[in-house]
C-alpha cells in the first residue's frame, strides 16, 4: 500500500486546528501522547450513544453489548501482539501495568534477590522496582547507557539471584532499541522473569509477545491513537497465574465471605470496577486504523523521518543528538541539546512557531544524567508527520539559535 | 511573534549577566530547589544582618543555579530586588511577584515595587513556565523564613 501522509492526516481532527500566532500545528510530541483519528473518537461517542451499559454487570441488553465490546476489544488488543485473549489485561496505563506486576511480585521476591533494570528507564518503570526492592531487601541492579546512549549490556549483571528484568522496548528519549529477545533468553536460562516496557515500543512497530517470549509486555493506549485511560498488561497465562491481585473489589471476586474472598482466574483477577468499555473501544478503533496502516508501514514511515530528522540536526552547529545517530535499532524519538539554549527555551521558541515539541528529563532523569545533559528537548514522530514537519523542526531549532544568539 | 513580549530584553540580559551568582560565604540558610517537571535547580543561600530598628535586613543572597533563561535571569532580578531591603518589605515585593505570576498576563504591576520584575508579566500567560520564573523566588523566600526562624540569632 501507499503510505500518503497527506490522507492520514485528514482523520486526525486536531492536526487541522491552529495554534499560535495563526500557525498551523506541527506536532512532535507523539511520545507523550498520540493525537486521535475521527474513528477512535466515534467508536467511544457510539458506545456511549448506543451501548453504555456496565459491562460484566447486569443482563440486559446494554450491559450485554457493553461487555461485548470489552471483550471484542480484548480480542483485538491480543491479535494485535500475538497473545491468547485471556493474557490481555486492561489497565489505567503502562505506569500501572508495571506497578501491578511490581506489587503482585512482593511475596515471591525476599532479601538477597535482585531485580534487574535499566539506566535508560522512563520513571514508571524504575520507581516501582525501587519501591519493590525497598519493600522486599531485595537489592535493584541496572545495566548502564554506554556514551552513544545505547544499552551496556553486562552479562554478569543477570545471576540465578536475579528474580525479574524490567527493561524499556525502546527508550522515549534516545530512541534505542535494546535487545530484548537476547536479554530475554539469557534472564529466562536464570530463572529470571522479564518485563518490557513497550509504551514507545508497540506503537511504533510490528510486536510479537510469542516471539520476543517476554513474561510481561505493558503498553499504553493513548500513545498509539487510543484514548487516554486505558492500557495493557500482557503477561504469559501462567505468569500471570501466578500472582495474587493487586487492585481488588468488585468483577475480579469469585466468592466475597465475611471471613475471606477468592478471586477470578486471570486476565478478571487484575480487573475490578466498571471496566472501561468506551476506551475499549476507542482502543480497539486505534488498532484497526494502524492495521490498516500496517505496522511494517509505520514503522518504515517513522524509520524515514528519524533518517531526516538525524541527517538535519547533525548539519546545525551546536545541535547534539543523545543517543544513536543512525535508525539502527532505534526508533523515531530525537532528544538533542542546543548549545547554549535550555531546552525550555527552545521548546518555547518551536512553540511560538507552532511546532509542539517535549522539552525537560522526560521522566529518564537518570538517563539525562548519564549522558551528561540536565535536560533535553526531544521530538518525537508518528504515522501523520511528514517530512515538511521534520524540516520546520530544523529551521525552528536555527530560529532559536539565532533568537537566544547561541 | 509574541516571543518578544516573554522574553524582555531585560530578561535577556539578565540571563546573559546575572547579578550576584556564585556561593558565598557566611550565610544563615542554605536551600536546594528543583522544578521536577524540568530538572531546573537552584541552591541558594541568604545572609541576614539586624538592621537599625532591629529588623533584620537581607544582607546577601548568593546562589548557583541551572536552568532555563527564565529561571536564570529571575534569580537575578530577584537578587537585586531583596538585597539590602528589610526582610519585611523583601516578603513583600516576593508576595507581589507571586501575584504577578498567578495573574495570567492580566495583572497591572506595581513598577515601583517590582521594578525590573515588571518584565516577566509576559510569562505569566504561559502556565509551563510559571514555576521557571518562580524557582529563585521561591527558594529565596524558604531560605529567609528558615534563617529568621533559626534562633533568633538577628532579632
Ligand atoms: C517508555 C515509557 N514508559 C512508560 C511510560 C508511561 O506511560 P503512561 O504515562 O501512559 O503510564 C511512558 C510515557 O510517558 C514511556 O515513554
Amino acid at each position: 500500500m501507499t503510505f500518503d501522509v497527506e490522507v492520514i492526516r485528514k482523520d486526525f481532527p486536531a492536526l487541522n486546528r491552529l495554534v499560535r500566532n495563526g500557525k498551523p500545528l506541527v506536532y512532535l510530541d507523539s511520545g507523550a501522547t498520540s493525537q486521535k483519528p475521527a474513528s477512535v473518537l466515534d467508536a467511544e461517542r457510539e458506545f456511549y450513544e448506543r451501548h453504555n451499559g456496565a459491562a460484566h454487570r447486569g443482563s440486559h441488553l446494554l450491559s450485554e453489548e457493553g461487555t461485548e465490546i470489552y471483550e471484542g476489544a480484548r480480542a483485538t488488543v491480543a491479535g494485535f501482539i500475538g497473545a491468547d485473549e485471556n493474557e490481555v489485561v486492561f489497565t489505567k496505563a503502562a505506569t500501572e501495568s508495571v506497578n501491578l506486576v511490581a506489587y503482585a511480585l512482593t511475596s515471591s521476591v525476599k532479601a538477597g534477590d535482585e531485580i534487574l533494570i535499566s539506566e535508560m528507564e522512563h520513571h514508571a518503570n524504575l520507581v516501582p522496582w525501587q519501591q519493590l526492592a525497598q519493600r522486599t531487601g531485595a537489592t535493584l541492579k541496572w545495566f548502564t547507557v554506554t556514551p552513544e546512549g545505547r544499552l551496556d549490556i553486562d552479562t554478569s549483571l543477570i545471576t540465578e539471584r536475579t528474580k525479574i528484568v524490567a527493561l524499556t522496548g525502546q527508550s522515549n528519549v534516545t530512541g534505542a532499541v535494546p535487545p530484548i529477545a537476547e536479554v530475554t533468553r539469557l534472564a529466562h536460562q536464570a530463572g529470571a522473569l522479564v518485563l518490557v516496557d513497550g509504551a514507545q515500543l508497540v506503537p511504533h512497530h510490528p510486536v510479537d509477545v510469542k516471539a520476543l517470549d517476554v513474561d510481561f509486555l505493558v503498553f499504553s493506549g493513548h500513545k498509539m491513537l487510543g484514548p487516554l485511560g486505558l492500557g495493557v498488561l500482557y503477561g504469559k497465562y501462567a505468569a500471570l497465574e501466578a500472582l495474587p491481585p493487586f487492585l481488588t473489589g468488585g468483577d475480579m471476586i469469585e466468592v466475597v465471605r465475611m471471613e475471606g474472598s477468592t478471586f477470578q482466574p486471570p486476565p478478571m483477577r487484575f480487573e475490578t470496577g466498571v471496566p472501561p468499555a468506551p476506551e475499549a473501544a476507542g482502543l480497539a478503533a486505534a488498532i484497526d486504523y494502524l492495521g490498516g496502516l500496517g505496522m511494517e508501514n509505520v514503522a518504515a514511515h517513522e524509520r524515514a523521518l528519524t533518517a531526516r530528522a538525524l541527517d538535519a540536526l547533525r548539519e546545525i552547529k551546536g545541535v547534539r543528538v543523545l543517543g544513536p545517530d543512525t535508525t539502527a535499532d532505534r526508533g523515531g524519538a530525537v532528544a538533542f541539546d542546543v548549545d547554549g539554549v535550555h531546552p525550555h527555551d527552545v521548546s518555547q521558541v518551536l512553540d511560538e512557531l507552532g511546532i509542539a515539541v517535549r522539552a525537560g528529563h522526560h521522566c529518564a532523569w537518570p538517563l539525562h544524567r548519564a549522558l551528561g545533559v540536565q535536560a533535553s528537548t526531544r521530538a518525537t514522530f508518528y504515522v501523520y508527520n511528514s517530512r515538511e514537519e521534520v524540516d520546520a523542526l530544523a529551521d525552528g531549532i536555527r530560529y532559536a539559535q539565532k533568537f537566544f544568539g547561541a | 511573534m509574541q516571543l518578544e513580549s516573554m522574553y524582555q530584553e531585560i530578561i535577556l540580559d539578565h540571563y546573559r549577566n546575572p547579578h550576584h551568582k556564585g556561593l558565598r560565604e557566611p550565610f544563615d540558610a542554605e536551600v536546594h530547589h528543583v522544578n521536577p517537571t524540568c530538572g531546573d535547580e537552584v541552591t541558594l543561600r541568604v545572609s541576614l544582618k539586624d538592621g537599625a530598628d532591629g529588623e533584620a535586613v537581607v544582607e546577601d543572597v548568593s546562589y548557583d543555579s541551572l536552568g532555563c533563561s527564565i529561571s536564570q535571569a529571575s534569580a537575578s532580578v530577584m537578587t537585586d530586588l531583596v538585597i539590602g531591603k528589610p526582610a519585611g518589605e523583601a516578603m513583600k515585593i516576593s508576595d507581589a511577584f507571586l501575584e504577578l505570576m498567578q495573574s495570567k498576563g492580566k495583572a497591572e504591576p506595581d513598577e515601583d515595587l517590582l521594578e525590573d520584575a515588571v518584565a516577566f508579566a509576559g510569562v505569566s500567560r504561559y502556565p509551563a513556565r510559571i514555576k521557571c520564573a518562580l524557582l529563585g523566588w521561591m527558594a529565596w523566600k524558604d531560605a529567609t523564613a528558615r534563617a529568621l526562624s533559626e534562633g533568633g540569632q538577628h532579632s
